[in-house]
């Protein structure tokens, strides 16, 4: 083989191994989705979303889990977003270019790196113990709030640095003020991007565990919660409760809730994603 | 017409971006040992031009080739001939210096290199003869095992020719290759043309009426992807055939 | 209308320096709990002891064994992601056509999306028994089926950032490659990987900082006993594990092995926080560089 035969052998076959590479990982999910179908889907009914837990495997259901769910994401939105886009709009807007700023910044890209488990033990103390809300949905969900607070700012910064600079000149020069601007140019003009990154983190919140298990949520909760001092639990630690039964009943009972699970992930993601190709067709600088 | 040898040969040649038409009928023959210049406005698909010649725009998602291109004789766009083989044969001096970030002497004796020539004594040749023939030797022998980037914007593009000189192409290809350097590095590359058409047929797409003028011996026109006139660059400057031709070189448009 | 303007800045600031008060909160929640505890125990035994045994009556509080089985599912899941996800990145960028590059993106990052609790269940019900049916002494729970569907599970993380750094190498250099011969593998590995080099570089920080603070993953497919091995095959327990682990059980508030939990925190914590800032230093050195 001479040289320039053996440089184009190289070239295939790694091109070769690029796919390889690229399918693996999807390949390796799709075995994996398929197994959790056939294994989990004759087991979602009725009385599978609305059955409290159970020791025995056939009768458990997640109602419990997914009102829980529903409790954390309503709440932790309630408090991250106003707080993330706030935050978002006075780093991009107000923030000037100086000492505090920079700090600033490092300090959130640190808190987006800080492990989830962490939260927890923030939350642990500090709102179950310090505030004495225990292991309530309010904890649960300040926790949450804060753990999805640096991705929610990030994207909202994007989305605001994204509106040119020309929309601002015009609505200054027509006497508008600061907060003016921002509030009837800047923030309809990057609603689009904010709201992209509001849904991530919400898909990112919903699959969360670790930080709930740590503020005392439950794997056992008779009722579903009724206010937010009620002691709760959520799909994924219901999930995880479940996995470590020994029974082989209880497997079914996973894999069924994890189809409900992904199929509230990848609806959020797939809105998410949705929605930031509609922007960008429609919003073209 | 005499049978003549020319080094590169357009026959019916036409090129899309897409549905975009960029070069339409191009028939045009270079001769060995000589200058060409491609000049007309920008947009005109004389770059596009250039960059077939050394099937540069192969990855260029939608760009398709019609029509042959023939170097000494033979189709570079034929199925058996190789991108890597036909670029060792057809080498490229680009608009922006681009030498890579590595040393100085590695980055002449990268394409050596890449064709997996590692004999020291060899490399070494080959790094002195390529660095004197653009002049450059004796401005960087003491820094051969420092920084490419290090250099001036136009010790910098000389390096680029003299890389593209190490793996003894017949065809240097050009693209508006002082269009970023200083008067005087671009009157040093100028000077440099001169001496390397001894051995070298070379291609040089320039905006620069100027240039093209001092540099080349032919001179094609191109506007709106098509080639316009082709003539003896003298021919051409004196008395155009074209109207649109002598508007461009008097400044009228472009 | 001046003050309302000024009262909006204020509540804008506060929004932002609350960012600070989490930090805040976080290292003095870890550091009061975690002082307490080396109030009893000594922090040498916690950094040399080699075992972790605060549930037990023999109590040794040695940190060792959880860092151990943290770094070995680390390493694990990086052996798998660096080589799988930068090839991505490469093929990606310089061989896919156009609408497979775009089509095939956004589904590599649904990898990113799934919950870890599912990849746990994954681990521990797919990966672990086929590999079993190869490997007879694996046990059913160990580091190396939690390691490989973590490296899985971060390839997106590695391929999308290197692919981003790659993409960012000025064309010019591509190019002359090009220009000279070479073809788009000796492009790659010879030009594009050495001038993205830094961010490939961060790409992997960030991933290793993401693996080391996994926790439902590792808690559900690697086990729950603390053991310094660096063998992939036997439970062990990563410091993530561990917090879960009392988490679940009934430890009562200020006794000592509620404290570890804080103590084993502030460990992670100091990992992941040096991960980060190495990575942003590089980053923000490498944007210079380009501006």
């Amino acid at each position: 083989m001479t040289n320039s035969e053996l440089n184009r052998f190289k070239d295939k076959a790694f091109q070769w191994f690029g796919i390889f590479c690229t399918m693996i990982g999807l390949v390796v999910l799709a075995i994996f989705l398929i197994n959790i179908l056939i294994d989990g889907l004759g087991r979602i009914d009725w009385d599978f979303l609305n059955n409290l837990p159970s020791r025995r495997a056939h009768r458990a259901g997640i109602y419990t889990a997914w009102i829980g769910t529903i409790w954390i994401l309503v709440l932790s939105s309630l408090i991250a977003f106003p707080l993330g886009i706030a935050a978002g709009i006075y780093l991009e807007e107000y923030g000037k270019r100086n000492r505090m700023a920079s700090f600033l910044e490092v300090n959130i890209s640190n808190l987006a790196g800080v492990p989830s488990i962490i939260y927890g033990l923030l939350g642990l103390e500090i709102f179950g113990r310090v505030f004495g809300l225990g292991g309530s949905l309010l904890t649960g969900a300040l926790t949450l709030g804060l753990l999805i607070l640096p991705i929610i700012i990030v994207t909202t910064r994007e989305a605001i640095k994204a509106v040119p600079r020309s929309i601002r000149d015009a609505s200054f020069a027509l006497g508008a003020s600061k907060w003016q601007t921002i509030w009837f140019q800047v923030l309809p003009a990057s609603f689009g991007g904010i709201l992209t990154g509001v849904i991530l983190a919400l898909s990112r919140a919903v699959g969360e565990a670790a930080p709930l298990i740590v503020i005392g949520a439950l794997a056992y909760v008779p009722f579903a919660p009724k206010s937010p001092m009620d002691e709760f639990t959520v799909l994924p630690i219901q999930i995880f409760n479940w996995i470590s039964r020994p029974q082989e009943a209880f497997a079914t009972n996973v894999a069924a809730a994890i189809i409900i699970l992904l199929l509230i992930t990848f609806m959020l993601n797939g809105i998410a994603v949705y929605l930031r190709n509609k922007w960008q067709k429609k919003v073209k600088w | 017409m005499s049978k003549k040898n020319y080094k590169l040969e357009a026959r019916n040649l036409n090129a899309y971006y897409g549905t975009f038409h960029a070069l339409k009928d191009i028939n045009i023959a270079m001769e060995e040992k000589a200058v060409t210049a491609f000049i007309g406005p920008s947009g005109c698909g004389k770059s596009t031009f250039l960059r077939t010649l050394n099937r540069m725009n192969d990855y260029i998602d939608g760009f398709k080739v019609e029509g042959d291109i023939l170097l000494d004789g033979r189709d570079i766009y034929a199925r058996d001939v190789r991108v890597d083989e036909l670029r060792k044969e057809v080498g490229m001096v680009f608009q922006k210096p681009n030498p890579f970030p590595k040393t100085v002497f590695e980055n002449v004796v990268y394409g050596l290199k890449i064709q997996g020539i590692k004999d020291k004594k060899v490399l070494n040749e080959v790094a002195e003869t390529s660095l004197r023939k653009t002049a450059l030797w004796d401005e960087v022998k003491d820094k051969l095992d420092k920084s490419a980037l290090a250099l001036s914007g136009g010790q910098q593009q000389r390096l680029c020719i003299a890389r593209a000189l190490a793996i003894s192409p017949s065809v240097i290809l050009m693209d508006e290759p002082t269009s970023a350097l200083d008067p005087i590095s671009t009157a040093k590359i100028e000077e440099l043309l001169y001496e390397l058409k001894e051995d070298y047929t070379i291609v040089i797409v320039t905006h620069n009426m100027q240039q093209a003028g001092r540099v080349s011996d032919q001179t094609a026109f191109f506007y709106m992807g098509e080639l316009i006139e082709f003539s003896k660059t003298k021919t051409m400057f004196t008395s155009p055939k074209h109207e649109r031709t002598q508007n461009y070189i008097t400044g009228r448009f472009g | 209308m001046r003050v309302q303007e000024k009262i909006i800045e204020g509540v804008l600031w506060l929004s932002a320096v609350i960012t600070i008060l989490v930090t805040i909160g976080i290292i003095w929640v870890l550091l009061s709990e975690s002082l307490t505890f080396f109030k009893e125990v000594s922090i040498v035994d916690f950094l040399t002891d080699t075992q972790w045994t605060p549930l037990f009556a023999d109590k040794h509080f040695g940190i060792l064994p959880l860092v151990a089985g943290t770094m070995l599912t680390t390493a694990i899941a990086i052996a798998v992601a660096l080589p799988i996800g930068l090839t991505i990145a490469i093929y990606l960028n310089t061989y896919a056509p156009a609408g497979f590059r775009a089509t095939i993106k956004p589904m590599l990052e649904i990898l990113a999306t799934i919950p870890t609790v599912v990849y746990g269940f994954f681990a521990l019900t797919v990966v672990t028994p086929f590999l079993q049916s190869f490997i007879p002494n694996l046990a059913g729970f160990n580091s190396l089926s939690a390691g490989l569907v973590m490296g899985i599970m971060i390839i997106p993380m590695i391929s999308s950032l290197s692919e981003d750094a790659i993409s960012a190498v000025p064309k010019s250099l591509r190019e002359g490659a090009y220009g000279m011969g070479a073809t788009k593998f000796q492009t790659a590995f010879g030009v594009l990987v050495p001038a993205a080099s830094s961010g490939i570089l961060v790409s992997v920080i960030l991933a290793i900082s993401r693996a080391v603070g996994e926790t439902m993953l590792v808690a559900i497919a690697a086990g729950q006993q603390p053991r310094l091995t660096a063998n992939p095959l036997v439970p062990i327990e990563t410091i993530t594990t561990y917090i879960v682990q009392v988490s679940l059980g009934d430890v009562p508030h200020g006794s000592l092995e509620y404290r570890t939990i804080f103590a084993a925190g502030i460990t992670l914590f100091v990992f992941t926080f040096v991960l980060n800032n190495i990575s942003f230093w590089i980053r923000k050195k490498y944007q210079e560089k380009y501006d």
